[in-house]
């Protein structure tokens, strides 16, 4: 269903004629946060005064029109769409005159699931399901009530479809436009009945995404992509080495270069701030910097593999997740088996690299920003300014995305820091190398896994210690005054903060790094996980999945192993297993069925397969590749078999799918980050590969019927690529994959 | 002085002639469209067209494209222009939407020269084009779509 958007060009050219006021209105997808108190839904609708506003969510003009308030980040996994579709559906709207809007910041904005504006977790869904349907129905009671009213006859005579309200009897009808002042002034209901899945007609198809028009024509707006007038362009130079801090510079050659504004010392390095990107560019190369001595400069890759397996031969590590008795299974087992693994550091190497626009002037600061986590932006923005939370304004862009990378702020301090010095809006932009030796990366991790089995070869203990960092442990002290309310003062803030920084290191660490690893869905009645924090000081963060992407290549590709030396099918042992789980056995079954596992692949083809409990979405996932005399392997295809509940739009959860599978074969066989004296080894995509189009296997993903409450999907399919080809591999070769990413010369025959 | 012809438009700029033609575009002439992503001919994001050729802005100084006919997405108009975005709504590809204008700007030059592409061809083409999103799949069938109605 092609429809008109709002994201044209004229209005572009008013961002510059209309300054700052109407950069904001401008930027599409956008928030707006900044006030200490939540607020009143009138005030909430302060922008658009006249219509129907009967809560935070929706709002209707007298002419019919609709604007959802949408409180989640759109960087590609559809979001704004998704929840538009699930408020129309239950207010009956013309799906035509629906857009997306302003979300201000506000208590009600807030992810429940983190009590914190932030897009991050596959949460976005999950927890607006139940808010968003009511939102729609409390509006669609209203207004049918209106028309009730206006034709005197009972409310029950009445229905509401496609933006209209129709009086059974006698086929009268009223527009919701025609409605508004009306139904404004009633009472708002309660309770409201919300529509039977029968009943839906939004719901479940495959509606073309509200941002698709704009992102074909080059009119969407990105944050780096932001203009105001008088616009400055900063590049910042960060150490080379990790930990090291600035010494001085020498800025004398470079501030005569052209367009050269300024040149100054900020947390993160040295700030060159000119007229355009270009300029700031050529200058930052030419400066002259010293940088102290101090930095992690005896961190390298090899050496943490090495430390952290003397770690585990030495520590029992803490026990995170326990079931039975590991230790007295494993001595009553016939046989058991142990194996290491090894994972990899991770970029995000979003596509669009990071940025920030501030601009701090006379008590007010402004920030547009593509970011995952707006409060945290606000937050690291009023504490910089000193400025009270109602005079930072948040201005959300789209987002190149986010891959877990945005939840993090630092390039919005960089950002504020240096217009607040220079009382001008800047931007700063970081280059791809900048991005990819400052990313917050995914955790490393050194895994070892020993498996007891009983007499069936059917796994009765299994102990998993897990080696590594926990980005948790780095990351949640910046997170917390986010998620302190609102009307908290400054002072606790910062001590929150600064206490978090004390003693994360301690309570944090083993509580989210283990996702994945225990519970686990099968059906072993003694599992332990054990966690040695181990963290050698390099920047951690989310990734797209995070700790699941580590521990289900684990878990997924050792139960292929327990498979493998007990003699038994792969699929077997896992649909043994899955007694308890039915809803996994059978997704996983279906995955199992298209691609016909009973039958033999055809010649050169070998299959591997995993299964996963991402929170409550199941996957079942087949990998088929082939592998040359070289060790080179081709992914040829996969089959996904996905329950996460009720599908909201179909299209964009095979997206997400497919999304996910791009994402995870770049982190299984290209991607890593090794550090080499405190740094990292890899600048641009030339080291840091990313999967390309050639090498993308044909997908297929089939969507399991539920009517279970939708569940997460933008993660979900990632953590099963790397142990579903490894176990293809294997099937291939009979060479195991215990490391990431996967090298080729282990695959030869020796 | 430089004088520039984008989208059909005469700019005279005062600009370093080595500027690369991406940042030109996008800082002075306000064509943000053409996308930054790593700035060493690797991905694609910033392709757009120099006289009916592909070619990656970012590696491009401006001062060798004075003179030249350049089209950005912002300007991409015609039959193939029509069809390829017709089919990217039909396949509802992009997803982040970041690499899109790189893409579809690819594109264009791959139905150019070969009117029906095999998806070899295709991949031959497109994995000039890097995308983190995975819109590789639903690239694949918008192309083989937008081929037909040429
Ligand atoms: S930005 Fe030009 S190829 Fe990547
Ligand atoms: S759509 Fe996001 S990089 Fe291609």
């Amino acid at each position: 269903m092609p429809r008109e958007i709002k994201f044209c060009k004229g209005r572009r050219k008013f961002l510059i004629a209309g300054g700052i006021g109407g950069a904001a209105f401008l930027l599409g997808v956008y928030f707006k946060t900044g006030r200490e108190l939540p607020k009143s839904t009138v005030e909430l609708w302060r922008n658009i005064p006249d219509g129907f506003h009967p809560n935070a969510w929706l709002s209707i003009d007298g002419k019919g029109a609709v604007t959802v308030r949408i409180n989640h980040s759109e960087m590609g996994q559809g979001i704004t769409t998704a929840l538009s579709m699930i408020i129309a559906e239950e207010l009956e709207a013309d799906w035509s005159k629906v857009d997306v809007q302003i979300a201000p910041a506000d208590a009600v904005y807030k992810n429940p699931a983190f009590n914190t504006q932030m897009t991050a977790a596959s949460t976005s869904v999950r927890t607006s399901w139940d808010i968003l349907r009511k939102a729609g129905a409390t509006a669609r009671e209203m207004l049918i009530a209106a028309a009730a009213g206006t034709w005197n006859v009972p409310a029950g005579q009445c229905r509401a479809e496609t933006g209209i309200v129709v009086h059974n009897p006698t086929q009268r009808r009223l527009a919701y436009g025609e409605l508004t002042s009306k139904a404004a002034q009633l009472p708002i209901p309660g309770n409201v009945t919300l529509k039977k899945p029968e009943n839906y007609r939004i719901i479940g198809h495959s509606y073309l995404r509200l941002d698709t028009i704009a992102k074909i024509t080059g009119e969407a707006v990105f944050g780096i992509d932001v203009q105001l007038p008088s616009l400055l362009t900063a590049k910042i130079v960060r150490p080379p080495i990790i930990g090291a801090t600035l010494d001085k510079f020498d800025a004398r050659r470079v501030n005569s270069m052209p367009g050269v504004g300024s040149v100054l010392a900020i947390d993160s390095g040295v700030a060159v701030v000119a007229d355009t990107f270009w300029q700031a560019k050529q200058a930052a190369d030419m400066l002259e910097i010293k940088w102290s001595a101090k930095g992690c400069d005896d961190l390298s890759s090899e050496k943490f593999s090495q430390q952290w397996a003397e770690l585990a031969a030495k520590e029992e590590g803490r026990s995170i997740y326990k079931k039975g008795d590991v230790q007295k299974a494993m001595s009553n087992a016939s046989k058991t088996i142990r194996a290491v693994y090894e994972l990899p550091f991770q970029g995000h190497a979003t596509p669009e690299p990071m940025n920030c626009t501030a601009y701090v002037r006379d008590g007010k600061c402004d920030i547009w920003a593509p970011t995952q986590h707006q409060d945290a932006t606000q937050e690291i923005a009023a504490k910089i300014t000193g400025l009270p939370y109602k005079d930072v304004t948040i201005h959300t862009t789209f987002v190149g995305g986010g891959l877990g990378r945005r939840i993090a702020v630092d390039y919005v301090a960089e950002a504020v820091q240096i217009s607040k010095a220079m009382k001008k809006p800047v931007k700063v932009i970081w280059t791809r190398e900048d991005d990819i030796q400052n990313d917050l990366y995914r955790p490393a991790s050194y895994n070892v896994v020993t498996a007891g089995m009983d007499q069936n070869g059917l796994p009765i203990a299994w102990a998993h210690k897990i080696v590594g960092p926990d980005h948790m442990a780095q990351a949640l002290p910046g997170l917390i005054p986010s998620m302190i309310p609102y009307w908290a003062p400054r002072g606790a803030r910062n001590l929150a903060s600064s206490i978090f920084d004390t003693i994360a290191p301690r309570v944090i660490p083993g509580k989210k790094i283990i996702e994945g690893a225990g519970p686990l869905p099968y059906a072993i009645d003694n599992l332990q996980v054990n966690y040695i924090y181990a963290d050698p000081g390099i920047p951690t963060g989310f990734w797209r999945s995070v700790a699941y992407s580590q521990n289900t290549f684990v878990v997924e590709s050792f139960l292929d192993e327990i498979a493998a030396a007990t003699g038994r099918d792969s699929f077997d042992l896992r649909d043994r297993l899955l007694v308890n789980t039915p809803l996994l056995r059978n997704v996983l079954r279906l995955a199992a069925e298209k691609i016909r596992w009973q039958e033999k692949p055809a010649v050169d083809l070998f299959r591997g397969i995993a299964a996963l409990e991402f929170h409550d979405t199941l996957l079942g996932m087949i990998a088929e590749v082939s592998v040359s005399k070289h060790g080179e392997v081709r992914v040829k295809r996969f089959v996904c078999a996905v329950d996460c509940g009720v599908v909201i739009n179909p299209k964009i959860v095979v997206a997400q799918i497919e999304s996910g599978i791009t994402f995870g074969l770049t982190a299984t066989f290209k991607g890593q980050i090794t550090i080499n004296k405190g740094q990292v080894n890899q600048s641009n995509f030339d080291e840091f590969p990313l999967l390309s189009m050639h090498e993308m296997p044909q997908v297929e993903v089939y969507l399991v019927p539920s009517s279970r409450p939708p569940t997460g999907i933008g993660e979900t399919a990632v953590p099963l690529v790397a142990p579903a080809v490894a176990n293809a591999v294997f099937a291939a070769t009979g060479k195991r994959i215990r490391k990431l990413p996967i090298d080729p010369d282990d695959l030869l025959d020796s | 002085m430089l004088t520039l012809r984008v989208n059909g438009a005469i700019h005279k700029l005062v600009v370093d002639p080595d500027t690369p033609l991406l940042w030109v575009l996008r800082e002075q002439l306000g064509l943000t469209g053409t996308k930054y992503s790593c700035g060493i001919a690797e991905c694609g994001a910033c392709t757009v067209h120099v006289d009916g050729e592909a070619v990656l802005s970012c590696v491009t100084p401006v001062g060798e494209v004075a003179g030249t006919d350049i089209t950005t997405i912002e300007g991409f108009y015609g039959q193939v222009a029509e069809a390829l975005r017709r089919a990217w709504i039909a396949e509802d590809v992009p997803q982040c939407g970041y690499c899109q204008p790189g893409q579809i700007m690819t594109a264009a030059k791959l139905l150019q020269e070969k009117s029906h592409p095999t998806d070899r061809a295709i991949d031959d083409a497109m994995s000039a084009v890097l995308c983190r999103c995975g819109t590789y799949p639903a690239i694949r069938r918008a192309i083989h779509r937008a081929a037909e109605k040429l």
